[in-house]
């Protein structure tokens, strides 16, 4: 294989890692406060897309995806206040259900309100057909948007989880919710409030993915499956190991397909995921001692 | 005196007889993927079916009956195409079916409806539909094998040789991949790849990479999804040349969109619906492609795609038949099979007993995209 | 008669009163959905006794049916006619293992007897589930309900990748299953009546021996687990080997129902591994109040029913949607009990809670 080619199928995994990662920082934020697993995350990144796309022929770009953020926000705050917050003591298996049945409801609602059809949001940068050269392979200008996007996340979200005062008590509500409540915080906010940021993450990347990976009601899912897959093969609720993993998985897909007939590529993804789970579900970034003391 | 009056009493009880014959709707079944994954092909065709129905309707119907539309949504998943099916024949007891829209479900469907002696007129394309002919089993997209010939035939006088194929992981998909590498000796051609991606893939930039690494001379795509705009931009970004051919799936001006300046000389076969507009005047489909394109798109407020024009060409057939043939299902079928000259969407059909499908390879015509709208591939 | 077997009687004599009346108002065709939910439900009260009494979620159970049906689909189909002169296919020609007849189209096919095909698919589900949940059952929660999934979806992506298993069209012209008595068991209208009570007897007999196994040793140890699995194994349960053993059953039941959807429809195709069915599956036994056979039985008769009969239209995965987040919010543990159905069970406390309150700690646990 060729220097070139094999750059070229670096940057093909980074390409659609990125896409993977961004989808899987979003999943994080609400474990990293609850230590649950929204299972309708994908159908806010869908949300993000389909919204910003409705209003893009309205306003400048900028304007569209800022709202698209700020309405899935708000859907996420009224689904967790419908839906989540007045449970007294969810059982684990009734959280898993309840974000099912909401994933399905959103994608529902999606395709009545919107059709089957498919759609997308222009480029950010450039056209379709622009392409940045580097080392005589190829990349498309929006996978440095997502990229980005993703790396701007973290960073964020570590200074948010690290520094603010509103942040520690979030993770404060993870950690011991009894002892938060205790110290004064109120933890049903925070919860709410994880859903917001949750569903703000996942529509600002719906809307930086939607040129590349385009938008239609059905897409969350798959989105979803691989978000999953990156965000715990990366460690859950580990923003950094997320990207990590996203990056990986892209780049391990990437090279699969140059040996193998690309049909078994998900077979692939899906694998590594079983394993990591078998074998080190603490993820591939994390110590195991700190691992060890979280539940599976 | 006695006699007169039971004339008149006769008269009267056929009079009510025969209109209530006339009243009783013919009732036809119609299973299409309206949601869920299939429904690009399944939604414009569930459309279409309801607007000809209304039309026929309101110009008073089929041999003086009304038209009464039962409409399922199967999405996409063969039992519950199975279930519907059972239900519209045994319960409704409809005069025939039309739909599925995708070959996994026309296939289940295939024996049962034969069986059970009722009509089905498939609109998806695998051509094991009607291979071996099944009595009461008919199909009206173009044979997968013509769509392949004039794409082979197109490669020819271009000199093309040496091809990179990909297909979605669809019933559509792998029919279309199978009929390029059955026909490929035949036209010289030499397949140096065959991929197979998932129908909901995002990226493809790896999978043109390994095709451009074989050094084709051009790509075959072969799907229905909105894959068929990904790869364009996939290739055009990462600098691969070479000519792309679809499948007549790309009928639909919504992936031309989505692909952007990256569709611009994509060369596809289809039905000459996309292009009614710029046919000669003496083209025998142009009057019937322009109704349909100018009823729907103001019907609906969307464009036309090739896939609603399956599901009127499954009922004009259907319509056509029961004209010829009166009320009777076994007349109707033996009309169906033996129809010509019919005029439809994707082709002038001429059926026959081995020929439940009756269209040929001129019922495609090549198309290009220039300037983002479809134009005859022949004019350039 | 105890009164423990009340329910089965009534469900026995719900079956023959529902056929008598479809015979006698000339609605015979009910009984085609009828079928096709208790071929389902096979399914979710398999997965009701892994979900409700080990507390153990999988979403990859459609995998298994799918499993089940795929085995019987290709063994019934694959011609062994040009493969004649093989010893296996001489050996099991001569054993009466394998059927010769003319297909609908007029060719002649000889293939494995669907008894071979059944035992093959149950033990092809059965050891699969077994490598399988060997490392996923360590796992808990969303964990467990990741890693099912991917088993799902792994299953889903081989079926539709492979070309012996028909890719996305599937197997179609699977024969019906002959039982004993010239009778056979597939989607023929003269055969449906025998079709019907042949599904219905399997459902009670497979009521019949979950009754048993919950109120039995093993039985009380899942609800242990389920209730508190730390205290379970400190009490000397073997917990592992109980979820594993359960997890085999259901898997097995799935296969089951599969080997017989396929036989009933004459045909699978690959969306019964896909992740809507797990989902759905799961969403009955949810609906059905989790540890509850009969609310399980029940919602799944009601809800694959009135879906396979097209009566939510397009709005078919959004009613479902909408169930399910009902029931998860007003009456978590099922719908019976929330009417107080539940006294119809004689022992009523030998129903474990859905969601015990002792497991509320592994929500509220997370990481910083």
């Amino acid at each position: 294989m060729s220097s070139e080619l094999i750059i070229q199928y670096i940057l093909s995994g980074v390409t659609s890692g990125s896409v993977y990662a961004i989808v899987a920082i979003g999943f994080n934020i609400i474990y990293n406060t609850t230590g649950i697993i929204n299972f309708a995350q994908g159908e806010f990144v869908m949300l993000g897309g389909m919204i910003a796309i409705s209003l893009v022929p309205f306003m400048p770009l900028p304007m569209a995806v800022a709202l698209a953020v700020v309405i899935t926000a708000a859907v996420g705050a009224l689904a967790q206040i419908a839906f989540i917050r007045w449970l007294k003591r969810p059982h684990v298996l009734q959280l898993i259900i309840i974000t099912i049945g909401l994933s399905i409801l959103l994608r529902e609602a999606a395709l009545h309100i919107w059709d089957e059809k498919v759609r997308s949001l222009p480029y950010f940068t450039g056209t379709v057909v622009t392409s940045v050269r580097i080392f005589g392979a190829y990349v498309s200008p929006q996978v440095f948007w997502v990229l980005g996007v993703c790396g701007a996340a973290v960073v964020l979200l570590s200074l948010f989880f690290g520094r603010t005062l509103i942040g520690q008590a979030m993770r404060a509500c993870s950690a011991d919710p009894l002892a938060a409540t205790l110290c004064g915080i109120n933890q049903k906010n925070m919860v709410t409030l994880s859903f917001v940021i949750s569903a703000a993450l996942g529509a600002l990347a719906g809307c930086v993915v939607s040129p590349i990976t385009q938008t239609h009601y059905e897409c969350g899912t798959p989105l979803a499956i691989k978000g999953f897959t990156v965000a715990i093969v990366g460690g859950l609720g580990n923003s950094t190991g997320a990207v990590a993993a996203g990056l990986l998985l892209g780049i391990i897909e990437a090279f699969s397909i140059s040996i193998m007939p690309m049909a078994y590529k998900d077979i692939i993804a899906i694998s590594i995921l079983l394993a990591v789970l078998s074998y080190r579900p603490t993820g591939l970034f994390v110590r195991r001692e700190v691992g060890a003391l979280k539940e599976f | 005196m006695f006699s007169r009056a039971l004339v008149v009493v006769l008269a009267a009880v056929v009079g009510l007889v025969s209109c209530a014959q006339q009243e009783e709707p013919i009732k036809v079944g119609a299973i299409f993927s309206v949601t869920g994954p299939a429904s690009f092909l399944g939604a414009p065709a569930a459309r279409t079916a309801q607007m000809m129905v209304d039309s026929v309707n309101a110009a008073g119907g089929i041999a003086g009956r009304q038209v009464r539309l039962l409409l399922r949504d199967s999405v996409a998943d063969p039992q519950r195409a199975i279930s519907f099916a059972r239900q519209l024949i045994e319960e409704e007891e409809v005069f025939a079916i039309i739909g599925p829209s995708t070959s996994g479900e026309s296939m289940q469907l295939k024996s049962l409806c034969n069986d059970a002696q009722t009509i089905l007129i498939s609109c998806a394309a695998a051509e094991t539909i009607v291979d071996p002919v099944a009595p009461y089993v008919f199909k009206t997209p173009q044979k997968d094998s013509d769509a392949v010939r004039r794409i082979y035939e197109t490669m020819n006088d271009l000199g093309i040789q040496r091809i990179g194929v990909t297909a979605s992981n669809t019933g559509f998909g792998a029919a279309g991949r199978a009929q390029l590498e059955t026909l490929a000796p035949e036209y010289g051609i030499d397949i140096a790849i065959a991929e197979v991606y998932d129908r909901a893939a995002t990226d493809l930039t790896a999978v043109v990479t390994k095709i451009r690494a074989e050094n084709v001379e051009a790509v075959v795509n072969w799907s229905i999804e909105p894959a068929q705009s990904i790869i364009p931009r996939n290739m055009r970004q990462i600098a691969f040349d070479v000519p792309l051919f679809q499948s007549h799936g790309f009928g639909n001006i919504q992936y031309v969109r989505e692909a952007g300046e990256a569709a611009e000389g994509i060369i596809f076969p289809a039905g000459r619906l996309l292009v009614a507009d710029l046919l000669p005047d003496d083209h025998p489909q142009k009057e019937v492609l322009q109704k349909y394109k100018a009823d729907y798109e103001t019907r609906f407020n969307e464009e036309v795609s090739t896939f609603g024009g399956h599901a009127y060409d499954a009922l004009a057939l259907l319509f056509n038949a029961i004209e010829v043939a009166g009320g009777d299902r076994e007349a109707t079928r033996d009309a169906l099979q033996n129809t010509t000259g019919l005029v439809g969407t994707a082709g002038i059909f001429n059926l026959s007993p081995t020929d439940h499908n009756g269209l040929d390879k001129d019922a495609f015509a090549m198309l290009t995209v220039r300037d983002g709208a479809f134009v005859l591939y022949e004019q350039e | 008669m105890s009164r423990e077997w009340v329910p089965f009687g009534a469900l026995a004599a719900t079956v023959i009163l529902i056929q008598l009346v479809t015979m006698f108002t000339n609605t015979q065709y009910y009984l085609t959905q009828l079928i096709m939910a208790a071929l389902y439900s096979i399914v979710v009260i398999g997965l009701c006794l892994l979900m409700g009494y080990a507390g153990q979620i999988s979403l990859g159970h459609a995998g298994f049916f799918a499993i089940g049906g795929y085995t019987a689909a290709v063994g019934t189909t694959l011609n062994l006619l040009p493969h004649r002169d093989h010893v296996l296919v001489r050996m099991a020609e001569r054993a009466g293992l394998t059927i010769q007849t003319t297909n609908s189209w007029g060719v002649d096919i000889l293939y494995f007897s669907p008894w071979i095909t059944l035992l093959a698919a149950l033990l092809l589900s059965g050891v699969i589930s077994l490598l399988i949940g060997i490392p996923v059952l360590r796992l808990r929660g969303h964990y467990l309900a990741m890693a099912t999934l991917g088993f799902g979806a792994i299953i889903y992506y081989i079926l539709l990748g492979s070309r012996f298993l028909g890719e996305a069209d599937g197997i179609y012209d699977v024969p019906g299953f002959g039982l004993p008595g010239g009778f056979t068991f597939d989607g023929a209208r003269n055969n449906r009546v025998l079709s019907y009570y042949f599904v219905w007897a399997l459902v009670i007999g497979l009521m019949v021996l979950m009754h048993n196994l919950v109120n039995s040793r093993p039985g009380r140890a899942l609800r242990a687990i389920h209730g508190n699995e730390p205290a379970a194994m400190a009490m000397g349960v073997d917990t592992a080997r109980y979820k594993l053993s359960l997890f085999v059953l259901s898997a097995v039941c799935a296969a089951l129902g599969g080997v017989f959807m396929a036989h009933y429809n004459g045909g699978m195709g690959p969306t019964e591994a896909g992740t809507l069915k797990a989902v759905r599956y799961v969403a009955i036994v949810a609906v059905g109040g989790m540890a509850s056979l009969w609310g399980t039985l029940g919602a799944s008769v009601v809800l694959n029913f009135l879906s396979l009969r097209g009566y939510f239209g397009s709005l078919d995965d959004a009613v479902f949607g909408v169930v399910l987040i009902t029931v998860m919010l007003v009456a978590p543990d099922g719908i019976l009990r929330r009417l107080g159905m539940y006294t119809l069970r004689r022992n009523r406390d030998t129903a474990p809670d859905a969601f015990p309150v002792s497991a509320e700690k592994q929500v509220q646990r997370g990481t910083a």
